[in-house]
């Protein structure tokens, strides 16, 4: 075993970092985005009952919020009851034969968002539910609207509460993503399994992939608890 | 249909509220003129809270229309009748009148400074230290101004209470509205903010006031409504409802809390 085949390794390596990161900062951000529209909308949709006092175009928003909740949840079943490499498999492989040929990147991006997004639908939510019903009625009481009230007083105050499952949510996924080497992304496991291939230095290449994934998730995690010590201000 | 007199600033005509088969509000009508102090008194229940929420729209009417200074709350005429207003009227509405909560409901993520002004700045667009001066001022209406700092929930419930009173006050409110503003107090901190109350009412600002604290009603209100089972079961000036009750309902539940007391 020598220093210069490590260095060779761990370069390599390295240059699937960089594809191992975007995967995880781009689907990060649309799993958020989808989590925290469609958790507001499960918080805060099904207000509003049906009465013989609402007038045509009430009764048409509610509708569509009911109808919108009802699909947002068939969402949630389906893809948190999906393997992450089954979607990936169907979004790549499966698409291409239907004639829809993605990348490698936008289907790993968009398979592995729309599972996060049904997983972080539920952790906002929930943050939002949180929050004391009265916190929101003292902001309208000052004359906020529903938004500026979801913006100013329920989303910071949230925030606390969902930081850790999103945090976990962002280290998983920075793991998880390990799985779109199957669809020949080239990020650090697809690096890895052709090392393996060309040279069967299984255990050492295998241990700088071990290495090289914790020093990416280290970070993370203390970023995340530094975040939470913020959010924590004003408490008790 | 009602009337109007000059100085009316809050008329509430027929107001009816129920949740599916439970009827709350059976049918109230009330007049405030400005300045005027009226407390809502009654049994747990009784849909006294529910009438007050009412009038900023945090419950919607089932029927009946509510009017400050004259306009429709919540409400626009239409041809054929009246529609709900949008939430943005809604809020620019509300805006205009203060509420204090029975739970305080200050904002734990904001110091006190930021919990009165936060509404200045983001409703009404004031300048920031145009907002901060004002919240000065209110604070230390409430004699609160040396806890601007401090985060709410290091407060006692009596302070977090008057730094409420504070934020509703930042508002300018034309009309004052309390929810059983003391109930969630324990007993040695109601006097607080009970004296809070009392000098605001001094100032000549118009407030309904729901309540436990009779004998804070008989001192305070110019007016007593006894709300019975979602109607107005008695009213009159506060000292001779109180001291002379007539309806039989009336003598027992005033028993009752003075019993307790």
């Amino acid at each position: 075993m020598n220093a210069e085949k490590i260095q060779l390794y761990a370069e390599t390596l390295l240059k699937g970092a960089g594809f191992t990161i975007s995967i995880t900062v781009v689907t990060f951000i649309f799993a958020v985005l989808i989590g925290l529209t469609f958790g507001a909308i499960k918080a805060y949709g099904g207000q509003g009952k049906i009465s013989s006092s609402n007038s045509v175009r009430e009764l048409m928003i509610i509708i569509s919020k009911k109808t919108a909740i009802y699909l947002i949840n068939i969402y949630i079943e389906v893809f948190r009851g999906l393997p992450s490499l089954a979607v990936l498999f169907i979004l790549y492989f499966g698409l291409a034969n239907a004639g829809f040929r993605l990348e490698p990147f936008t289907a790993a991006v968009l398979g592995l968002s729309l599972i996060g997004g049904a997983t972080l639908t539920d952790v906002f939510r929930s943050g939002f539910k949180a929050i004391h019903v009265g916190q929101r009625e003292a902001a309208l009481a000052v004359g906020m609207t529903p938004f500026g009230a979801f913006r100013e007083i329920i989303l910071p105050q949230s925030w606390r509460i969902t930081l850790p499952p999103l945090a976990n949510y962002a280290i998983g996924l920075l793991k998880e993503t390990a799985v779109v080497s199957a669809i020949a992304a080239p990020e650090i496991m697809f690096y890895a399994r052709n090392l393996v291939t060309k040279t069967f230095d299984t255990e050492i290449i295998y241990m700088l992939v071990a290495v090289l994934y914790f020093c990416l998730s280290f970070p993370l995690a203390r970023l995340a608890d530094r975040f939470e010590r913020q959010a924590r201000v004003g408490e008790k | 249909m009602v009337t109007f007199m000059q100085d009316d600033l809050l008329v509430i005509d027929n107001l009816h509220k129920s949740y599916g088969e439970l009827d709350v509000l059976k049918g109230i009508d009330l007049k405030l003129r400005s300045g005027e102090k009226v407390a809502l008194i009654g049994p747990s229940g009784c849909g006294k809270s529910t009438c007050l929420r009412c009038v900023n729209f945090l419950e919607t009417p089932t029927s009946g229309h509510i009017y400050l200074e004259g306009n429709l709350l919540g409400e626009n005429k239409t041809d054929d009748g009246y529609a709900h207003m949008s939430e943005k009227q809604l809020a620019r509405q509300r805006a205009g009148i203060g509420m204090v909560f029975q739970g305080f409901n200050l904002w734990p993520h904001l110091n006190v400074r930021d919990n009165v002004a936060i509404a200045q700045i983001k409703v009404n667009g004031m300048a920031k230290n145009e907002a901060y001066a004002l919240t000065e001022e209110v604070l230390e209406k409430v004699h609160m101004a040396h806890k601007a700092d401090e985060y709410p929930e290091r407060l006692s419930g009596g302070q977090q209470q008057r730094i409420a009173i504070a934020r509703a006050l930042a508002q300018k409110p034309k009309l004052m509205l309390f929810d059983e503003p003391t109930s969630a107090l324990d007993p040695e901190l109601v006097g607080e903010v009970l004296n809070t109350i009392h000098e605001l009412a001094d100032e000549g600002r118009a407030m309904m006031l729901v309540t436990h604290e009779i004998a804070f009603a008989r001192e305070v209100a110019d007016w007593v409504v006894f709300v019975d089972e979602g109607v107005i079961a008695e009213q009159g000036p506060a000292k001779d409802i109180i001291d002379n009750p007539k309806n039989i309902r009336l003598q027992t539940f005033l028993g009752q809390m003075l019993e307790r007391d």
